[in-house]
């Protein structure tokens, strides 16, 4: 366990509308990161599929254009190509949407990085319902699951801005590939200052002998608001951040399995193969009694809509988590 | 691009070569006789390539592997790996006895070639229409370095159906990459049967040099026109490279020769022993 972050403070008010709450994009947070180590590593290249500019990668392009490739809109060749740099001795750094990097060049993620264990980095963009205007084509609920299951990987859901910046640290100092999944819109900020990052490592941000709410990305906001909620209401919440979804923080949930009665998992994906089903896997082997619930999409598409729309129809803002959670302890 | 220097292509570098080719064919008929069975159509296709390739065409140094200045040559059809492992193994890249081993378990050399366990492969392989964009990825890398070595990419022509062998043309030739050479052994087959009639080819160079590429087409079965081809690159400064190697499917020996069902097959040691004899006969005709 990391050492206490500061937590942003929350506002106690339900509604994102009369919420002032400090937002940064975690989109430019990995290429602002990645500019600042360039310098100093000229090792590092980086790559789009005709979205420098939606990604932000262009942070990093316009300062360093010589090492910036745009191969078009040609998923499958732009990661063959990040490949082919990796052989000979670059860190490539690959972002664009997360569904057209890794469902478009699924086949190529796996085969032409993760089996030859080479050093590139995917930063998948739009992830979650981030991008729920742009409808199931764009928002992309599947991706942690597909990146979970794909050997030598590790898979990163940071919570905000700067955990975001942390994450791209820690998978620059790291020798072999990471997917590190950021959003669209500004997200809500959750460390008003650098937290420490250590990859598998959770943050535990409040303590709780009541429920644990274990969430990763935009939904550890969400789930510090539904602690807010609970504490109102005589329910001590501890709040977990899973910035890492493999290799998982077995301990950390283990530990809060024993020393609290419920335990609710909370992300922007299906509750198939993502965050809940990691913690299940490590709860069901260990055999370990709790009272427990994934919140995500169920086994559905969204529909489209804007990010906050579509989290309060599904049940993903803090109102509903604690709802949930409320409820399992009453079971 | 720097100018190589090159052993002259006399009629005795040439009988070298088809020498090498000839022990290349014997060397892969005996790894699918060890294993039961193989790749035989595509492996045979492209042995006078390979040949050329590692046996006067491609810089490098067996005892340093990843010596940062080889030329790189991706298999892209790693079906095809026999031909490779043989050559491999001939310029001592691994002893024989891994060699007599093909395909058994805890062996490095596997049907689909892994550049994590046999020194000399640049890229594991197996799914077709991957090798042109690490080719691809790989010249960016050498031309950020400053380095002149060149990448060299065999595909199958059925292998070329796949998407992704465009996209990499398309950025190959917006990158202007005269470092890398696409070698596309045209044996009219793939897995079910004739290309032709699964999809319409030609005229295929033009679509190459449509592309923006810089192309020339060869008889892939000599081994002098294939090095002399591939000693040429680039074709036009500021192109990639296409050499188009015409080829006969399980060349070499002739119940194999154009036949679909050798694409992958098994065969008895009474089989094995024929072709074996008749590449035997092949050498005797050229020593
Ligand atoms: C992406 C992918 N699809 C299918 C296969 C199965 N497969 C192996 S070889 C082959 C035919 C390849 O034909 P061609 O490229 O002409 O090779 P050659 O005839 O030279 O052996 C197929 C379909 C594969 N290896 N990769």
């Amino acid at each position: 366990m990391s050492k206490e972050p500061i937590i942003y403070h929350l506002a106690k008010d339900e509604q994102y509308e009369d919420l002032d709450i400090e937002k940064a994009l975690t989109r430019e947070a990995w290429s602002v990161a990645l500019a600042e180590m360039a310098e100093e590593r000229p090792e590092i290249v980086v790559l789009s599929a005709d979205l420098i500019g939606a990604t932000l990668a262009c942070r990093f392009a316009d300062r360093y254009p010589e090492r910036s490739f745009n191969i078009g809109v040609a998923e499958q060749d732009l990661i063959g190509v990040a490949a082919g740099l990796a052989l000979t001795g670059k860190i490539p750094v690959v972002a664009t949407f997360s569904v057209f990097l890794l469902m478009r060049a699924c086949e190529q993620v796996r085969t032409d990085i993760c089996y030859p264990n080479l050093n590139v980095k995917l930063i998948g963009t739009a992830s979650g319902l981030s991008f729920g205007l742009g409808g199931v084509t764009h928002a992309t609920t599947e991706d942690i699951a597909i990146a979970r299951a794909l050997p030598n990987m590790v898979v990163i859901v940071p919570a905000d801005y700067l955990e975001t910046a942390q994450a791209m640290h820690a998978a620059m100092a790291r020798q072999g590939p990471v997917f590190i999944r950021v959003g669209r819109s500004a997200e809500p900020v959750v460390y008003a200052t650098e937290p420490s990052f250590e990859i598998g490592k959770a943050h535990q941000l409040r303590e709780g002998n009541d429920v644990t709410l274990i969430g990763c990305g935009v939904m550890v906001f969400e789930s510090l608001r539904a602690a807010d909620i609970l504490r109102d209401q005589g329910t001590s919440a501890r709040v977990i951040d899973m910035h890492t979804i493999k290799p998982l923080d077995a301990e950390v949930v283990l530990t809060a399995a024993r020393e609290t009665k419920a335990m609710l998992t909370v992300e922007e994906h299906t509750i198939i193969g993502g965050l809940g089903s990691a913690v299940a896997e490590v709860l069901a082997e260990a055999g370990v009694e709790v009272r427990f619930k994934r919140i995500g999409l169920p086994d559905i598409f969204a529909t489209s809509g804007r990010p906050d729309y579509l989290r309060e129809l599904y049940g993903l803002n803090g109102k509903a988590i604690a709802e949930h959670a409320t409820a399992l302890l009453d079971k | 691009m720097s100018k190589r220097e090159y052993i002259p292509l006399t009629s005795e570098r040439i009988r070298e070569l088809t020498l090498k080719a000839n022990d290349i064919r014997r060397e892969l008929v005996k790894m699918f006789g060890i294993a039961g069975g193989g790749h035989f159509g595509g492996s045979l296709s492209a042995v006078e390539i390979v040949a050329a390739l590692y046996f006067d065409v491609l810089r490098m140094s067996p005892n340093d592997p990843n010596w940062p200045n080889r030329d790189r040559f991706i298999l892209s059809k790693g079906h095809a790996s026999p031909a490779m492992y043989a050559a491999l193994c001939d310029l001592g890249f691994f002893p024989r006895s891994v060699l007599d081993n093909f395909e058994k378990p805890g062996n490095p050399l596997t049907m689909h070639p892994n550049m994590h366990k046999v020194p000399g492969v640049e890229a594991s392989t197996g799914s077709l229409g991957h090798g042109l964009p690490i080719g691809v990825g790989i010249s960016l890398g050498a031309r950020l370095d400053g380095r002149d070595y060149r990448t060299f990419v065999l595909m199958g022509d059925g292998e070329i159906q796949a998407g992704s062998v465009w996209e990499a043309v398309m950025c190959a030739a917006h990158y202007k990459l005269d470092n890398l050479v696409a070698i596309v052994d045209r044996n009219r087959l793939s897995c079910d049967g004739l290309i032709a009639e699964l999809q319409c080819q030609d005229p295929l160079l033009p679509r190459w040099e449509a592309f923006s590429w810089k192309g020339r087409e060869v008889d892939g079965h000599s081994v002098g026109e294939v090095a002399a081809a591939l000693r040429a690159v680039p074709y036009e400064p500021g192109k990639p490279s296409v050499l188009i190697a015409n080829t006969v499917k399980g060349k070499g020996i002739s119940f194999m020769e154009n036949k679909p069902s050798f694409h992958r097959a098994n065969i008895s040691p009474e089989q094995t022993q024929q072709a074996l004899a008749e590449i035997a006969t092949r050498r005797e005709e050229w020593s």
